[in-house]
């Protein structure tokens, strides 16, 4: 089998180069290309269904809608707060498992990422048990300060920063073991504490995998559903974010729930590559 | 700049202004050395890689800890494991010159410079001042505003060089501060580095494995191999006496170890060179590759130091040629060109080598370098 193979292929190429010089360059093992080309199809024809079924000619007054600008505003208020909290406790952490070295700091490690592989749905039941009003800490929150989170927009942002976190965690990490600790070796000499290192030579060395990171979780966030419905419920104007809107709409009005997924559509893609082009492609 | 002096205790007249006694254990390795410089003097601490240089560097300066011994500056102690004396990084009065320089890429050569005076506690506009004196005082003015990657490397290192100093620091630690410029630059960067080096009123360790480096730049040299201290002294002491085989490959002379008693060394069991003068005792044997010469067939004549070699690599050495030979002794000898064509020389090639024994200086063995010449 091979000895012909490598006797066609001893032969042809002449040919080949002779009338057709790019013919070699071209060829593509069918194996590869017709799951390549089924792949690619599998992701973009939905889009395309989206964009065939979108009652143009409807569209403005749909969009103009209040309920729909509302859940909008929400989706995106929440997932930028979603975005700050990760940040805010998601880079320290990251920091801690990239420099410390610490007993358990493996195990730590496993648990950051248990909800990238836990169902949302099971996260928001898990965070129902903690901080509803009768969970381990809500119990305690409810007395002590009067809050309540579960079915409260507090609710959404700290269900999606559940679900968004270890995104940033990985990504913040990873850009932090990816960076020269020699800098920071440097900035010590030069009489910063180990604060000051952080903030002024650390953050901006690894300042555009935070921002990928960001991009990550913030995305996330926005397409959220399992634990956002499971843990903060379905009201309009306070928990119900645009995915949630679309899966209510999808039981009555089929129209406007395609008009919300390509609103939501839009909205995610355009920010996402805005972001992309300012901050992950520059070094 | 005088403004931002970090406060230090003057020593006493003859105390050194760092005395250091380093001793780090590693897995098949032993760091061992005792070090200490006076202000404004300049050593450097020379040996061949893996010697164990820049752990010391990295002892002083903090970001590895000593494992025994004690480094005292300005009559603090820094790190003295018996007492759990331990000052961090960042609160020692040094200075430090990376290999790579490690300039922080996101802040201008102004910035750059200016990150430590401000780590010292001067605002942000007094910080620049100082980072811009030293930037003129460096020639930099115009690249000011550029970042580390618009440097050339020459200009890196001098950036380098000015954030280092720009905290005064006690003791300023040079890391290879050549190693990365290319030969040209490299030529020019060492004359301005020794003059910045001779201005600076502290305490500088340079640690090379370029000898032509602490040659120019440093009073004293300390020579490292295996973590411990081979050699040490001046220049001059060094280049016409030196005692390992690393510091003579250095210095560019065929050393030998033996054993004198009037006018014959004898090294090894069956070998002797005849010297010029009387010397008894545990001697070394030093020439240079100069005073060698080759011969095709056995001499007839005067020199009394001949004997059987065989070639074993040939290399251009200057505008000459230097030829390795194996024989009783191993040695170097340097042929013209016009030599080296008349005898048409090559590897394995058998010849007379002869050395005359004015040409031969002969100082005596201390028992410490026991062992550490073939």
């Amino acid at each position: 089998m091979s000895l012909l193979d490598d006797a066609g292929a001893a032969t042809r190429p002449e040919i080949g180069v002779s009338s057709h010089p790019r013919r070699r360059a071209g060829r593509v093992p069918l194996a590869l290309l017709v799951p390549a080309a089924l792949g690619l199809l599998f992701l973009v024809l939905p889009l395309v269904g989206l964009l065939v079924r979108t009652p143009w000619t409807t569209l403005p007054q749909r969009l103009t809608e209040p309920g729909v600008l509302t859940a909008l505003g929400l989706s995106l208020q929440t997932a930028t707060l979603a975005t700050l909290l990760c940040l805010a406790l998601g880079v320290p952490l990251a920091w801690l498992l990239a420099r410390v070295e610490f007993p358990g700091r493996r195990l730590v490690r496993a648990l950051v990422t248990v909800p990238l592989v836990l169902p949302p749905v099971v996260g928001g039941v898990a965070l129902l048990l903690v901080f509803g009003r009768r969970g381990l800490l809500g119990e305690w929150l409810d007395a002590s300060f009067g809050i309540t989170l579960p079915f409260t927009t507090s609710g959404v942002v700290l269900a999606e920063a559940f679900v968004a976190m270890p995104f940033l965690i990985i990504a913040v990490e990873g850009a932090l073991r990816g960076a020269d600790t020699r800098y920071e070796e440097a900035a010590a000499t030069l009489g910063a504490s180990r604060w000051t290192t952080f903030t002024h030579v650390t953050l901006p060395l690894v300042a555009p995998g935070i921002a990928a990171g960001a991009v990550l979780c913030w995305a996330r966030a926005l397409g959220e559903f399992g634990a956002t419905i499971t843990f903060a419920g379905n009201f309009p104007g306070r928990t119900q974010t645009m995915p949630l809107a679309v899966y209510l709409a999808l039981e009555t009005d089929l129209e406007a729930a395609i008009v919300l997924s390509l609103i939501l559509l839009v909205v995610s893609v355009a920010i996402l590559a805005s972001l992309r082009d300012r901050w992950i492609t520059s070094p | 700049m005088t403004a931002l002096t970090v406060v230090r205790d003057e020593p006493a007249a003859g105390t050194p202004m760092l005395d250091a006694h380093l001793v780090v254990d590693r897995a098949g390795f032993r760091l061992d050395l005792t070090l200490r410089i006076s202000a404004g003097e300049v050593v450097a601490l020379l040996g061949p890689n893996g010697a164990g240089k820049t752990t010391a560097l990295r002892t002083l300066a903090g970001l590895t800890p000593l494992h025994r011994g004690h480094i005292t500056l300005t009559g603090q102690d820094l790190d003295r494991p018996d007492t759990r004396r331990w000052t961090p990084t960042e609160r020692r009065p040094i200075g430090v010159v990376f290999q790579d320089y490690l300039l922080f890429p996101h802040l201008t050569a102004l910035d750059n410079v200016a990150f430590g005076p401000r780590r010292h506690g001067l605002d942000r506009h007094r910080a620049r001042e100082v980072a811009s004196g030293w930037l003129t005082r460096m020639g930099l003015t115009e690249h000011a505003r550029r970042k580390p990657r618009q440097l050339s490397g020459g200009q890196a290192q001098r950036v380098a060089l000015a954030r280092a100093l720009a905290v005064n620091p006690a003791l300023l630690l040079l890391d290879e501060p050549l190693a990365a410029l290319d030969a040209r630059t490299r030529l020019d960067t060492r004359a301005e580095l020794q003059r910045h080096l001779a201005a600076h009123p502290g305490a500088t360790l340079l640690v090379t494995h370029d000898p032509l480096d602490a040659l120019v730049l440093a009073d004293r040299l300390v020579i490292v191999e295996h973590g411990q201290v081979v050699q040490e002294g001046d220049a001059a002491t060094i280049t016409a006496q030196p005692r390992t085989d690393y510091v003579a490959r250095l210095v560019g002379l065929n050393l030998h170890r033996g054993r004198a008693a009037g006018h014959t060394v004898r090294i090894g069991s069956d070998f002797s060179l005849t010297i010029a003068d009387r010397h008894d005792g545990e001697v070394f044997v030093a020439y240079p590759p100069s005073a060698v010469a080759l011969y095709p067939r056995r001499p007839d004549g005067s020199p009394r130091n001949v004997w059987p070699a065989t070639i074993t690599g040939i290399q251009r050495h200057g505008d000459n040629l230097r030829i390795q030979l194996a024989g009783p002794i191993d040695v170097a000898a340097d042929v013209t060109p016009a030599a080296a064509a008349h005898l048409h020389l090559v590897a394995g090639q058998p010849l007379w080598a002869t050395v005359k024994a004015t040409e031969t200086r002969v100082y005596p063995a201390a028992p410490g370098d026991r062992n550490r010449v073939e």
